[in-house]
């Protein structure tokens, strides 16, 4: 194996990481104005994430700053081709995470509103563009022989990004009511449960019929392995097995379940693409891949050396931090913190 | 629209943004968990309440500056793709490192002491305070490292049409560094000790709190102290390496237009924008000469001169940083941290012989000068970077050369009002937050868990 697959293996992890982990702290966010019906119940909420959607969404800074380093071509050709889905992803990452920060400061009601639509809105940008950036990448875009995207903005909003936007948008939902029934107690918890009842049929039904979409409008026929079949495998069979553990009432291994459905669609993008980042619909020879988009020897292998020394102490303190944190948020209001 | 305009002002103004709160957490992060240590050690009620006084403050400034920071990782390849790939194999390593080795370690353990309170120990508590103490300034570091590069390029050799890397310690120990960390620090010490002598002062002159905020106004003064003296001394030091490195920025600084041996120091230099008549002109005969190598002979290149050695070295073009930016910029900086040393001097001398009650007059105006730092650290910044120009990498790249490609100005400017919006709701909220604490004083002497929500506390008597 190379470094230049060692290293796509790596962003694949980064992704699937902050995918895993915001992906339920942006359902939350989402499920905030219609599972809290109160001040109380949404603060019950907030705090379910408080301690951890900050390290959480490192994982995206740091898949940001990895693709830059080991991929410079990548970085540069996404993020400027993708410029407005972006920067709408930035939007809703600034006003979400001051609104975490800023709402319990000041108790005027409609301060608390004003952050708590920040919050809402700034989980839901995300949560909708992310997946049509990521389905992009493997459908192909406009990119020419110097590496440049020529698309347009609406060139990204393909029917298949929307699908793509509509089924992971859901997802999260549902991962993130999984968490929540997890997290709290109450009259929360009930209302978590009972959409986790609502959404999971929908949410199972959805990704069969994205995986068919992407069969067809992917060259996924030509790109039959292990990794490609195994990994969309697990996902139809996760979220089927949650539903079996839905009928059994075992909330916490639905919440695994959700948990893996998720890094398994991550990952069946990232294996779909692969050995390419970026695919040309223009030209297939003009598609950015681990090779002509990467960085020179020397700098994949100083960053090896790098991420293989701090990735594990990273792990194991963002780890710890879930276990200092494991008890659930009960509803008295002098003990939450947010 | 001009792409690279647009490009060039978006990045300044969140550039400039984010830094507005970068110093603050550095030097406040550092001060909370010494107060916490010392709490952790004496016991004393009263240094918790300080921990929690001064945290809850860290927390909303550490919010924005996460936030803001996002933007800036992100903006390289969305504005400056060009530069992104012809760097990336150098410049990418430093921020993935940094995001790695030290944004996680802060974000984690800063969560982790949020809401960590009734779950750790008290030992254990201030250890993550200490954890993000370390994390944010290692942080600070891996970017100076990144912008040491675009100052003074080492450690690259040029293959397949891009800067690639050879020496990865010559670009970890590249001469910038050695000024510019030293200096951003102790601007961040600067910055937490006018934070606190003005909140410590705004409380003193009410009589509010007397023994908690003599604590903190003793404590920022000696910080200020040492933090003014110490990001003089190695500004100095930023001079000489300047005039090593990048003798252009160094003659904009000073507006100096033909070389002169020995060189004059100009303090205030005033010319009718018209007529480049002289209204003013006070010099110290062989100061600038003295500054850059501490005697009072030597020459320094003049603007026209260098150039010239520009315009044959890479063709036509204009290698002139504005003076008027780099001048007035520098003077601004340099005249805030003289004024910053006078005053924390004094500070310091009021509580060393416990004059508090002689000088009221200090105490009511103190509140004012927290916006000194601020004003350091902002031109500090505009000089350095706009005294780049016109490259992007020093020698290296041009900023034409480094925008994207793929980016329209409408985009750019769809974007650049965006973020004006945002970050204008986000500056009033911050302001009527910190306001709001720094005013409402430590919450009473409550017994029992941490509580760091305000509408649960009952809100202190303001006098």
């Amino acid at each position: 194996m190379t470094l230049n697959t060692l290293w796509f293996i790596f962003i694949a992890v980064l992704y699937t990481g902050f995918f895993v982990l915001e992906g339920f702290d942006f359902g939350v966010g989402i499920l905030l104005p219609f599972l809290g019906k109160n001040d109380s119940q949404r603060r019950t909420i907030i705090n379910s994430i408080g301690p951890h959607w900050d390290g959480n969404e490192v994982w995206l800074i740091t898949a940001g700053g990895a693709t830059f380093a080991a991929f410079p071509n990548w970085y540069a050709t996404l993020f400027s081709g993708f410029y407005l889905p972006l920067f709408f992803i930035l939007f809703g990452l600034i006003i979400r995470g001051v609104a975490f920060e800023f709402r319990s400061k000041d108790d005027n009601p409609r301060w608390r509103s004003l952050w708590d639509g920040c919050l809402f809105i700034g989980s839901l940008v995300p949560t909708i563009l992310f997946p049509i950036v990521f389905s992009n990448l493997v459908r192909g875009v406009p990119i020419d022989a110097n590496m440049q995207y020529v698309g347009g903005f609406f060139n990204l909003l393909n029917p298949y990004a929307l699908l793509a936007a509509l089924t992971i948008t859901l997802l999260f939902i549902l991962h993130g009511a999984s968490f929540l029934s997890l997290k709290t107690t109450g009259e929360v918890e009930q209302r978590a449960k009972e959409l986790v009842r609502w959404l999971w049929l929908l949410v199972a039904l959805l990704l069969i019929i994205f995986l068919i979409t992407s069969f067809i409008v992917t060259n996924f026929r030509e790109r039959i392995n292990v990794a490609t079949v195994l990994f969309p495998v697990i996902g139809v069979a996760a979220i089927w097995i949650a539903g079996y553990f839905l009928r059994k009432g075992h909330f916490g291994r639905i919440f695994t379940m959700t948990c893996l459905t998720v890094a398994s669609f991550v990952l069946t993008i990232f294996s779909l693409l692969y050995p390419r980042v970026m695919v040309s619909s223009l030209n297939p020879d003009w598609s950015l891949t681990i090779q002509n988009a990467a960085s020179s020897f020397i700098t994949l292998n100083l960053m090896t050396k790098v991420t293989l020394i701090f990735l594990p102490v990273v792990l194991l303190y963002q780890v710890w931090s879930y276990w200092v944190f494991r008890k659930r948020i009960t509803g008295e209001t002098d003990k939450l913190t947010y | 629209m001009d792409v690279v305009l647009l490009a060039r002002l978006q990045f300044a103004i969140t550039i400039i943004y984010h830094f507005f709160f970068v110093p603050l957490t550095l030097g406040l992060s550092l001060v909370v968990a010494i107060l916490e240590t010392i709490y952790v050690r004496t016991g004393k009620d009263v240094y918790k309440r300080m921990t929690k006084f001064w945290g809850k403050l860290l927390l909303i400034n550490f919010a924005i500056g996460v936030v803001t920071g996002i933007v800036q990782e992100f903006q390289f390849g969305m504005s400056w793709s060009e530069y992104s790939r012809f760097v990336g194999d150098i410049f990418g390593a430093p921020l993935a490192i940094e995001a790695l080795v030290a944004f996680f370690l802060e974000s984690t353990f800063l969560g982790i002491w949020i809401f960590g309170w009734d779950k750790l120990s008290k030992g254990m508590h201030a250890a993550t305070m200490w954890l993000v103490a370390i994390g944010s300034n290692i942080s600070a570091m891996w970017i100076l490292i990144a912008n040491a590069f675009m100052q003074h390029p080492v450690g690259y050799t040029i293959n397949n049409g891009r800067a690639e890397l050879t020496d990865f310690a010559q670009v970890i120990f590249n001469l910038p560094i050695f000024s510019h960390y030293p200096h951003v620090f102790s601007a961040g010490l600067v910055t937490v000790a006018f934070f606190m002598l003005g909140i410590s002062a705004y409380h003193l002159f009410r009589h509010n709190e007397t023994e908690l905020f003599k604590y903190s106004f003793r404590m920022a003064a000696i910080i200020g102290v040492i933090g003014t003296i110490a990001v003089g001394a190695i500004g100095h030091t930023q001079g000489q390496e300047i005039n090593h490195t990048q003798p252009m920025k160094l003659a904009s600084l000073e507006a100096l237009f033909d070389t002169e041996d020995p060189a004059s120091l100009s303090i205030i230099t005033i010319k009718n924008p018209f007529t480049d008549a002289l209204i003013l002109d006070w010099r110290i005969p062989g100061g600038l000469s003295f500054m850059e190598y501490n005697r009072f002979t030597g020459e320094v290149k003049g603007i026209n001169q260098l150039q010239a050695q520009y315009e044959q070295k890479y063709g036509p073009g204009n290698y002139v940083p504005p003076p008027v930016v780099l001048y007035w910029g520098f003077r601004a900086m340099v005249g805030a941290g003289m004024l910053m040393i006078l005053v924390s001097l004094f500070a310091l001398f009021i509580d060393l012989r416990n004059l508090y009650g002689k000088y009221p007059w200090f105490l009511k105006w103190l509140p004012l000068t927290i916006a000194l730092p601020y004003l350091a650290n902002s031109t500090g910044w505009i000089i350095t970077e706009v005294g780049r120009f016109p490259w992007v990498v020093y020698e290296l790249v041009k900023l034409e050369d480094g925008v994207s490609k793929a980016v329209t100005g409408g985009m750019l400017l769809t974007s650049l009002i965006g973020f004006i919006l945002v970050y204008g709701l986000l500056i009033a909220a911050t302001l009527y937050l910190m306001l709001k604490f720094a005013k409402a004083g430590p919450a009473v002497p409550a017994d029992g868990p941490a509580e760091f929500t305000p509408s649960l506390v009952n809100p202190p008597e303001s006098q």
